[in-house]
This record gives C-alpha cells, structure tokens and sequence, in this order.
C-alpha cells in the first residue's frame, strides 16, 4: 500500500476492520431477513456519521447543523425521483451535488471564528433550511411529509421489495463504496494535510497548507457524502419528513460518531450498529423516552472519557484483529 | 409602531434575563452550557407547580423559580459541570446537549407534553394608554425586573469584591487560588446564581413563550444568539444584543409574518460573519 501511514495509531487496523465490516455484513444479509429495514437504517445513519467524521475527526470541524446536508439530500432525492426521474443512481448523484453545493456555498461560514461561532451559523443554516422545508409546503409537503416517492429498479435490474432486501443490499453497497473511497481520501496527501491542520492549523499554514481552501474542499466532499446518506433514505423508505433536518438528527448524529469515536472513519460504522440497534430495543421498551436514553449515553460518555470508550468498544475486534493477523492475513 | 418597539423591548429583555446566565457561564467561565434553557424550564415549572398546587400568588414565584434553579445549578456544579471546565468545548457541548435532552425526557415523564398555562393575577392583565401608546402590564413588569436586573448584575461584577474574585479567578485560575479565593466556590456561586437568574427568566417568560417540555432545545437557539452576538466580555453586550433581537423578531413576526424565523436567523450568521467575536466585544475578546 503506497502513502505514509496516518498517526493515529486505530487507522492502521482500518485495512482488515474493512474486511471484517464486509464479511458480517455479507453474513448479516444470510442469516437476518427479518432484520434488513433496521440494518438499512444503520447502513445510512453509518454513511451519515463517516461523513461527520470526514470533517469532525479529520479536520477538526464541530458541526451542530450536519443534519442541514442530510435533509436536503433527503428532499432532493425525493423530489428527483418523484418530479423527473425514478433511477437510484442518478437520484443519489443529483442529491450529492445539491448537498455538495451547499457545503460549498456554506463553507465560508465555518473558516472564520472559534469553535463557539462555528456550532452557531452550522446551527443557523440548519434552522433556516428547516424553516424553508417547512415553508414551502407546496414543494415539500410541509409537515405532512412528501409521499408518494417511487423507484425505478437498480440498474432496471432489482425492484425494491416489501422485505426490504434490496434496498439493505443497494444501501450497504453505497455505504462500502463510500467507505473506500473515504479512506483513500484520508489517507492521501490532501488527507494528510487535514490532519495537519486540525493538529495545529498555524503551523499547518506555515508550511503552507492553503488552510482555507483545503477546510472547504473537505466541507464540500463531507455535506456530499451526507447528502448521499439523506439520498439513501429517500429512496429506501419512498418517504421525506422534516425530521431529516430537525436539531435531534444533527445531535443523534454526533452521539453515533461519539459511541464509535472519532477520526478513523470505522468508528461511524461501528457506532451506528450501536445506536440504531439499542434505539430499536429501547424505543420498544419505553416509545416515549427515548431521548432521556440518548441524554445519559451522552453524558455518561463525555464523563467516562471518549478516548477510553472506544478503546473499550475496540479491545474485542483488536483481539480478533490479532487472530487474523496470526493466521494467515485476513481470510476472508 | 411604538407599540410594537415596546413589545419588542420587553420580548428583548426577557430574552436578556433567560440568556444573561448563559453569558456569564461562557463568558467567565467559559463553559458551553447548552443545557441552560433546562433549568429557565425547572423555573417555569416550579412556577405553575407553585401556583396551582400551592396557591402561592404571582409574584412569590419568582423567588422560588430564582431559588429552585439556583439549588439545581448548586447541585449540579460540583457533581458534573465542574469535572468539563478543564474539557473541550465540544466535549462541553456533547455532555450538555445530553442534559438538556434527559431534562427535556423527565419533564414530559412527570408533567405530560402539553403547554402549561399561567394565570396571571388582574392587575398583570390590564393594559394602559400611556402618551398612545399601549402598554401591557405585564409588560411593563417584565422590563421593570429586567432592567433592575441588568443593572445590579453590573455592579457586582464590576464594583464588589464578589466581582473581582470571580474576574480574578477566570483570568487566571492558578494565581487567584494562591492568593487564597476559593476559586470552586466563586465558581459554584457564579453558576449557582446564573442558573438562579435562568429560573427566574423562566417563570417569567412561561407566559409569553409558552412553556412546554421542549423549551430548552426550542430557545436554545435564541439564547445562543444573544450570547454569540452580544459577545461575552461584559453584561451590556448580551443586553444589546437581545434588544436588538426582541426588536427584530417581533417586528419581524408582524410586518412579513410569512417569512417566519429566517430573518434572525440571517442576520445572525451575517453578524457572525462580519464580527466573529460578537458585535459589541472590545478587540479580540477573551
């Protein structure tokens, strides 16, 4: 494998945690039909969070208003499928570049100011985009929700099923793919530069790192990728509320990437299977409350230390992680 | 015309009493504390708790909701918030957004989701004519206990020795605790007090916010505004700033009704983007 090694030490177990994420999501796809509507959810909400993390963990970016990019992929996928065009790919693509768009055109905001204001104008164009969803009623359907979506087949190939199949296999095919490309992404020199620049942005820019232009770029790629997740849940569930821009998605988000822990792109996938599945066994349990849950986790989290946690989380794959190795490579 | 300054004014002074807490926890403490509109909502609570179990009146209320959040915020200082003063502001914000939703998740557990309502004594209700213009009561009241407020919290900061131990303390940790101030102390009654001033906001905004459970994240964004415009190095920053965002949001509401919460929304991140350290901060800021 050619460039340098990232610093973090968790990075360098990411090239068999890949292997290992593929193999039980293949054996997941076996042995769990009942379970494909709740694994496609983890599938998005885990494209969601690598792509917090692309700018949390990699470029030290916090973002209170993530949900902004995830939204608008949401309705833009939506509204492509349902005004012009039903295919998948051509939907995600369309949702990609609209939520890029905005990342770039919000990009400016989050290169000045400390942390403080950086979680406020994330916050701000959050509102403002939920406040214009929930304006435009006659485009989005307001607080109803926008129905009626329907997809064409993949590829003409696969029609969305009632199982949910399909849709868990299209999703996690996306999730992989993003999940390579990312980690190419990081681990290049641009990612690199990152890296230095959320380490020390000063010194970053003394060796000359173009700061700004390399903060928007990454802002850009991430409200994509986010965009490609709201895509996905579009189209996987033929349904766009506004709760995809509401304030507890861009905060649900951030506890995903906080469970899993930041800045090796695999902690978003392993906290989404977290998340998602105890939010499935709790909002059984109490409907209501669920929030209360989510506030202790949140707490209890930032208390016990983030770095700790997910150590804790990992020490189980590190010692699989070590079988692989003392075997010959990666199995699978 | 006037009328609308007016109720703008006491929209931007009860704004004021809510956020000012905020201001000085951020500000001198410099804590991101999201989870302060939980305890404007203890207050609230503790107000329509005291008046329809107890039947306390009105204006005895307000001392209670100050005293029942203050004893929140002494509680919770020592136990929680003081273990992040040495953390990063997002860790901060992480812990205090989880608060603020398992404050959100007990109150609708024990009160039920629906708003309360406030009686408001007669002599609140009434509305006068004063040189045209019409003036609420209640209104009126607000502003009063606002500006009292503002003022005293000026001088304290600035005049006694309460003030200076904290400024001390904030400045630079190590060297105030040599001196011998009890920096966890002053910063236990700081909070403790900031909560204090949230209680009393609360119970007196139930009546023109609404109270719900979902009052802290619903105005969270407001309080943020005020601190992040106004700036956080003096008490007339914040004070400007949510006249300023009283005004705009109640003539915003009534003249393009239609346009809803974009406009402060707007002119917050243009402000942001103008003058990244607030509008009324001297230099860089702390």
């Amino acid at each position: 494998m050619s460039g340098p090694q990232p610093a973090f030490p968790l990075a360098r177990v990411s090239r068999r945690a890949e292997w290992i994420i593929l193999a039980v999501a293949l054996v997941s796809v076996l042995l769990l039909p009942r379970y494909y509507p709740v694994m496609n959810q983890m599938a998005i909400i885990a494209l969601f969070a690598v792509s917090l993390d692309l700018i949390l963990g990699y470029a030290g970016i916090v973002s209170l208003g993530h949900a902004a990019f995830f939204g608008l992929g949401v309705y833009t996928a939506a509204l492509f499928a349902k005004h012009v065009h039903g295919d998948p790919f051509l939907g995600l693509v369309i949702a990609a570049i609209a939520a890029a768009l905005l990342g770039l055109a919000t990009a400016v905001l989050i290169l000045r100011g400390t942390d403080l204001t950086r979680l406020m104008v994330t916050l701000g164009v959050a509102l403002i985009l939920l406040e214009l969803a929930n304006k435009l009623d006659w485009l989005t359907g307001g607080a109803d929700g926008l129905q009626g979506v329907v997809m064409a087949p993949v590829l003409g190939l696969f029609t969305f099923d009632m199982a949910g199949r399909t849709a868990y296999l299209y999703s996690l095919t996306i999730l992989l793919l993003m999940l390579f490309l990312a980690r190419r992404l990081v681990a290049s020199p641009f990612g690199m530069s990152l890296q230095a620049i959320r380490d020390n942005r000063l010194r970053a820019e003394a060796i000359g790192i173009p700061v700004n232009a390399r903060l928007a770029a990454i802002y850009t790629i991430s409200a994509g990728v986010a965009g490609i997740a709201g895509g996905l849940l579009a189209q996987t569930t033929s349904f766009a509320s506004l709760d995809a821009l509401d304030f507890q998605r861009s905060a649900d988000i951030l506890l995903v990437l906080v469970i899993g822990g930041t800045g090796y792109l695999f902690g978003g996938v392993i906290g989404a299977v977290i998340f998602t599945a105890m939010h499935h066994w709790l909002s059984a349990v109490t409907p209501q409350y669920w929030q209360f849950w989510i506030g202790l986790m949140l707490v209890v989290i930032v208390l016990a230390g983030r770095e700790r946690l997910v150590r804790a989380i990992l020490s189980p794959f590190t010692w699989l992680l070590g079988l692989a190795r003392g075997r010959s490579g990666p199995a699978k | 015309m006037l009328t609308i300054l007016f109720d703008g004014v006491a929209y931007g002074m009860l704004l004021f009493v809510l956020a000012c807490g905020l201001a000085i926890t951020l500000g001198l403490m410099n804590f991101v504390n999201l989870a302060h509109g939980a305890f404007a909502m203890a207050g609230g609570y503790v107000t329509v708790l005291a008046m329809s179990k107890l039947g306390l009146p009105f204006l005895a209320c307000l001392p209670l909701a100050f005293l029942v959040a203050a004893l929140l915020g002494m509680i919770l200082e020592p136990t929680l918030y003081r273990r992040l003063y040495g953390k990063s502001h997002f860790d901060q914000v992480l812990f205090s957004i989880g608060l603020a939703f398992m404050a959100v998740a007990t109150v609708d557990f024990f009160m039920g989701s629906t708003q309360q309502n406030i009686r408001l004594p007669e002599w609140l209700r009434g509305r006068s004519e004063i040189g045209g213009v019409g003036m609420g009561h209640y209104r009126l009241l607000i502003i009063g206990v606002c500006a009292a407020l503002a003022i005293g919290l000026q001088l304290i900061l600035s005049k006694t020795r309460f003030g200076s131990r904290l400024r001390a303390a904030v400045d630079d940790t190590r060297v105030a605790s040599g001196l011998g101030i009890n920096v966890n102390r002053v910063f236990l009654f700081t909070f403790a007090f900031g909560s204090g001033i949230a209680g009393l906001g609360g119970a007196l905004g139930a009546e023109v916010f609404g109270l719900d459970p979902t009052f802290p994240l619903k105005f969270m964004i407001y309080f943020l505004i005020v601190v992040s415009v106004g700036g956080t190095t003096t008490i007339t920053g914040p004070l400007l700033a949510s006249l300023l965002l009283g005004i705009a949001d109640v003539a915003g509401k009534y003249y393009f009704p239609k346009m809803g919460a974009f406009v402060i929304y707007s002119v917050m991140i243009v402000i942001l983007l103008w003058r990244p350290q607030g509008l009324f901060s001297r230099g860089s800021g702390k």
